[in-house]
């Protein structure tokens, strides 16, 4: 076994037994469970109950006596006001409205409740809505002809290839929700393995361990063994939570198990999430082993990585921007700039579609950057692991990698 | 023509044998290395032979375990060069390498056997001979029964004693120490010194590197001195202490020694006095005169100075 291969079996041991590790890979779908527990239980407080809710109303404009029986709402006539307040006081009904004699002019209802409320209840209002234009239109027009007018849309997209046949992706809510979870996945997985990264190497540095490693491997083998060990650690993580999302969701609910086996993953979407995932992790890692080589602490270092671990989340932040103005060129500069481009070409893939030369110009960049920081985390490894104390100022760094 | 034959092969088969027992250890050729614009250690060259204690002696901040990472390549000197067995350090040298740092520490969670076998993995060991041999020097040092404990747990004692088994688990040619006695009891140290003195009777090269004098006095053979980064006294320890004999003896005598000839001076020492000669007297002339005196003489012994003293005065002219 060469000795990439014994410290990289070595990391990858070391980290997956780290109770960080463990907490943080079983607390996705630990707090997902939870939170299906919690949504469950209040969804079954707030569930309307199967009885029927009685809602008064007052007719002083006349001719609103059909459809009083909505689902599980019944309206409920009142000759007076004062007969409906009365029935309301009583609690023989929920609430009650009152349709003014010059409702056809004004289009006003008056509505009393006795609950404390910031609107009315979506329930009450489609029922009342409904209950008012039927009883409006009945006679007048067909049954069809009012059910349009209640509802009068229903649009269906088909989107075409620029050579007018169907396209294999049809977009929608699936297109944004695959990127957008695999955005998450991977910005998450970035920071978190930087972060380890950074631990073992602050706790070698800490535990003055350097030397003796190196008197045994130089600087290359330590970085590409730490930095693949953590990395198969890392995706082992990604794999857990990505197994146990479907799972999870499935069991939150049928109907959105249902929706999931409608989507469709492209297996090039699939690829270059990959290459991405791999590309990203590589860059920064590389250069946290840097950041961790010159700080003379974990702690330090991380402050110092979040820098540009930021860049990895960065484009959830102007998400809806990123909605609203899909095309914009902002969005192909950050595209190949190679902190923000693993998140980002993700999420554009999902929502647009990115051309093919931004793809292969952010790869490009992608890989010289991480043969960049691999030379550069190199050197700063060998130059300041030994150092313990103080931090370096960024011209002494510029002078010791000029000498170095 | 088939003798000569012979006889050429047979020389040039003593020549190969010669040159690889003739073969330095550690060679180190004129390294200076400066940190921001300071001279750590200039123009230094020294060499190490197999089956040799090699003593790298000097104050603190004198150069020492700059010069040792140096000859590790953990930093590369600014001129100069190292070669060890007769090659530049790679991966295959360093495997022939132990180093026990004076910067040095354990991965704290691990236990104690993980510890050994893994470091000794990355030394080309394989994981059952590193457990074999960690266990055979666990036994040795008394560490078995805490083979399974964390590092953490371990005293810093004990923790040094684990890493001196870290430092010599591959069986390396070549043993650098820095500081190896300075966290351990007298037992313990004991201990370790046998183990140094075992590896030189291997034919291994150690290089101790220590300010405190009096533990190479005990050990080494031969040693380079340095002050403020360069080279003060280099060679054999005994030809040194020679060269800087004071001409006095040490007498441990029953009675009044009163007046001798050819003393020009007495210092009290802890149980001896040190007597001081004149340039014409020999020591073999005065333990002549102290005989025929008729004392009894307990002791005699040429002075030789401790380190301490030869260094204070070698260096004492630079550091003023």
């Amino acid at each position: 076994m060469n000795k990439t291969t014994v410290i990289l079996k070595h990391e990858f041991i070391a980290t997956i037994k780290r109770t960080g590790f463990i907490i943080l890979t079983l607390a996705l779908p630990v707090l997902a469970l939870l939170g299906i527990g919690v949504i469950r239980i209040v969804s079954g407080v707030i569930t309307p109950p199967a009885e029927i809710t009685k809602i008064g109303y007052v007719d002083e404009a006349g001719g609103f006596d059909r459809f009083t029986e909505q689902g599980n709402i019944s309206l409920v006539p009142y000759d007076s006001s004062g007969a409906a307040l009365q029935a309301l006081v009583d609690k023989n009904i929920k609430e009650y409205f009152i349709i003014p004699p010059d409702f056809l002019s004004s289009g006003i209802i008056n509505r009393f409740t006795t609950e404390k409320e910031i609107t009315p209840a979506e329930s009450t209002i489609a029922v009342t809505k409904r209950f008012i234009t039927s009883n409006l239109l009945t006679g007048r027009i067909s049954p069809d002809e009012i059910n349009l007018i209640e509802s009068p849309l229903g649009l269906v997209t088909t989107i075409l290839t620029p050579s007018g046949d169907v396209a294999p992706e049809q977009g929608g809510l699936s297109n944004l929700l695959v990127p957008g979870v695999f955005g998450i996945l991977l910005a998450m997985s970035l920071s978190f393995s930087s972060a380890y990264v950074i631990q073992g190497l602050g706790e070698e540095k800490e535990n003055r361990l350097m030397e003796i490693l190196l008197s045994s491997i130089n600087t290359r083998q330590l970085i590409t063994g730490k930095v693949l060990g953590i990395g198969a650690a890392g995706l082992v993580q990604v794999v857990v939570w990505v197994v146990s999302l479907p799972l999870l969701l499935n069991l939150a609910s049928s109907s959105i198990g249902g929706f999931l086996s409608t989507i469709q993953i492209p297996a090039n979407f699939l690829v270059l999430g990959v290459v991405y995932f791999i590309l990203g992790y590589l860059l920064f890692a590389v250069l946290s082993a840097g950041v961790a080589a010159i700080s003379p602490t974990a702690r330090e270092a991380q402050g110092l990585a979040a820098m540009f671990t930021l860049f990895s989340v960065a484009p959830f932040w102007f998400f809806s921007f990123l909605m609203l103005f899909p095309n914009s060129p902002v969005w192909v500069v950050f595209s190949i700039f190679p902190f923000s481009a693993p998140v980002l070409v993700m999420l554009r893939l999902g929502m647009v579609g990115v051309p093919a030369w931004q793809i292969i110009v952010s790869i490009a960049v992608l890989l010289l950057s991480i043969i960049g920081g691999l030379l550069l985390a190199g050197r700063l490894l060998r130059v300041y692991l030994l150092m313990y104390g103080k931090r370096p100022g960024l011209g002494e760094i510029i002078r010791s990698l000029r000498h170095g | 023509m088939q003798v000569l034959w012979s006889i050429g092969l047979n020389s040039a088969i003593i020549l190969l044998i010669e040159s690889v027992y003739a073969m330095q250890a550690v060679d180190v050729y004129n390294i200076t290395k400066s940190f921001a614009g300071k001279t750590v250690v200039g123009d230094l060259s020294f060499s190490v032979a197999q089956g040799e204690i090699f003593g790298l002696i000097g104050p603190n901040g004198a150069g020492k375990t700059t010069t040792l990472r140096m000859m590790m390549d953990i930093i590369k000197p600014d001129t100069g060069s190292v070669t060890v067995f007769g090659e530049k350090l790679g991966e295959t040298t360093k495997n022939k390498l132990g180093y026990l740092p004076e910067e040095r520490g354990l991965y704290k969670k691990l236990s104690v056997l993980d510890s050994i076998t893994y470091l000794a993995s990355l030394k080309g060991m394989s994981k059952p001979a590193a457990i074999e041999k960690a266990n055979q020097l666990l036994a040795q040092t008394g560490m078995l029964p805490h083979q399974s404990k964390k590092i953490e747990e371990l005293s810093k004692g004990m923790a040094q004693i684990i890493q001196f088994i870290t430092t010599i688990i591959h069986d390396p040619l070549l043993v650098v120490l820095d500081e190896p006695f300075s966290a351990l009891d007298p037992v313990n140290t004991e201990l370790l010194k046998g183990m140094v003195v075992d590896l030189k009777n291997q034919g291994k090269a150690v290089i101790l590197s220590t300010h405190q004098m009096n533990q190479v006095e005990e050990l080494c053979d031969r040693i380079l001195m340095v002050n403020k980064g360069r080279s003060v006294l280099y060679g054999n320890l005994v030809e040194i202490k020679s060269k800087y004999q004071n001409h006095a003896v040490l007498v441990d005598i029953e009675g009044v020694l009163g007046e001798v000839e050819g003393v020009t001076g007495k210092r009290d020492r802890r149980g001896y006095t040190e007597l001081l000669l004149d340039d014409s007297t020999t020591p073999q002339q005065l333990l002549e005169r102290l005989v025929g005196r008729g004392l009894t003489i307990k002791r005699f012994e040429i002075a030789s100075p401790p380190l301490n003293e030869i260094f204070i005065k070698v260096a004492g002219g630079n550091n003023e």
